[in-house]
């Protein structure tokens, strides 16, 4: 099912001259609108791209020239924000993140992208989701600094080798491409996911903190670290790099042994 | 099936951490039974189907003469529990991963016990109550 005749045309009316060196690929997006559709349904479009074209640049080919309906979340394009999170030909990925030129079929065939929504998450519209589930795991493991006592008259003092233990997990930009493509997280939506569970990560092994033992106590429960299968699909999806799986077995090191 | 109609409402209200270490010592028995099964079961194995003749003669008299020990006797009970208990404690997760309503979830795990519980008092009554002597 292509769209062509019926749709609304794009919020910047019309197409820009295709630049040289342009591939015409086919764009298969994974579309749901509320108040049409009982049902999700997959929309095609041609586009002109050049190989260095980001995916996002795609999105807004067809958001501005050929569908200006098409719903989707993004900021900065520059992979910092972490809205742009979608399934990409089946894996999570920044928009933003991946080039054209790394998607292309070989041989001179006819490359097709699909897009679709992240999953485990309610779709509002097209690739918008509520990502409400999602933060409120976030919040439940308490991410911000916990203290107790009085506080020292200058700054908190921490050693670089006590920085390290957590550095890696400072890195999040919580667009949600771990626990979305988390299998546990799909079938059991009150799992913490890993997201939560880096993010608590973060503050556990923060030599400044003291509120370990809450957040691992929270951890520790039902829905906590132990559902982990460590199938690592989240490490495989990250954006940043962030070593997910490493981090949750380090959670779960730190209730087995009852140290951090 | 879509993703759109999620059975499970996603940002559940969620209840406080309960301070128990039940799943961590259900993982923790997941890998040490794991390990212990390894041996128990490639080692039975072993002697079942390679050690002299194999499979081919094992037999009535064969099984009396290996529960005549106390040693054999404990190794296969030891076997039968774990494994069930390992294998219970699985599919406890896969059940609680992939159930969707309620009604499913409980339902498979009545029969997961009822099962679990079933063999295990059958394996150990024979194991125990096993008699060399029987006659027909
Ligand atoms: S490693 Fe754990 S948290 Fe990550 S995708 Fe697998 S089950 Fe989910
Ligand atoms: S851990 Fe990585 S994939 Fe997960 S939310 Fe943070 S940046 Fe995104
Ligand atoms: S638009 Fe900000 S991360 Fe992609």
């Amino acid at each position: 099912m292509t769209a062509t005749a019926e749709v609304s045309t794009g919020s910047r009316g019309a197409q820009p001259p295709v630049p040289d060196g342009a591939i015409t690929l086919t764009l298969k997006v994974r579309r749901f609108n509320p108040e049409v559709d009982d049902e999700p349904r997959w929309d095609s479009f041609e586009i002109p791209a050049l190989p260095t074209d980001r995916v996002l640049n795609l999105l807004h080919y067809v958001k501005w020239y050929l569908d200006g309906t098409l719903t989707f979340r993004r900021s900065c394009a520059h992979g910092i924000c972490g809205s742009d999170a979608m399934r990409i030909n089946g894996v999570n990925r920044l928009a933003c993140k991946v080039l054209v030129k790394d998607l292309l079929a070989g041989g001179g065939k006819q490359t097709t992208i699909t897009i679709e929504p992240i999953k485990g998450l309610p779709v509002h519209k097209d690739l918008l989701v509520d990502m409400e589930p999602f933060f409120e795991a976030f919040r439940a493991v308490k991410p911000y600094l916990i203290t107790y006592g009085n506080e020292p008259t200058r700054e908190r003092v921490q050693s670089v080798a006590d920085r390290e233990r957590f550095d890696d997990t400072t890195k999040c930009i919580l667009c949600a491409c771990c626990t979305t493509s988390c299998p546990v997280y799909w079938t059991e939506g009150s799992y913490f996911g890993p997201a939560a569970i880096v993010n608590a990560h973060r503050f556990i092994f923060d030599s400044r903190d003291e509120g370990a033992e809450e957040r691992l106590d929270i951890l520790n429960d039902i829905d906590g670290v132990w559902r982990c299968r460590t199938t690592f699909n989240c490490t495989d999806a990250c954006p940043r790099g962030i070593q997910v799986t490493k981090a949750i077995q380090e959670v779960k090191r730190a209730l087995l042994f009852k140290r951090v | 099936m879509s993703e759109l109609t999620l059975d499970k409402p996603r940002s559940p209200r969620r209840p406080a951490a309960r301070r128990s270490n039940g799943e961590l010592y259900s993982w923790l028995f997941m890998r040490i039974s794991g390990v212990a099964l390894l041996v128990l079961v490639l080692g039975h194995l072993f002697i079942m189907n390679i050690l002299d003749g194999g499979v081919h003669r094992i037999n009535f008299g064969f099984v009396a003469g290996r529960w005549a020990s106390p040693f054999w006797q404990f190794w296969d009970l030891a076997m039968l529990w774990l494994a069930q208990i390992h294998g219970g404690n699985g599919l406890r997760t896969v059940i609680n991963d992939y159930a969707r309503k309620d009604a499913t979830r409980f339902w498979l795990k009545v029969l997961l016990y009822v099962s679990m519980v079933l063999i295990i008092a059958l394996g150990t009554y024979v194991i125990f109550t096993f008699d060399p002597n029987i006659t027909d």
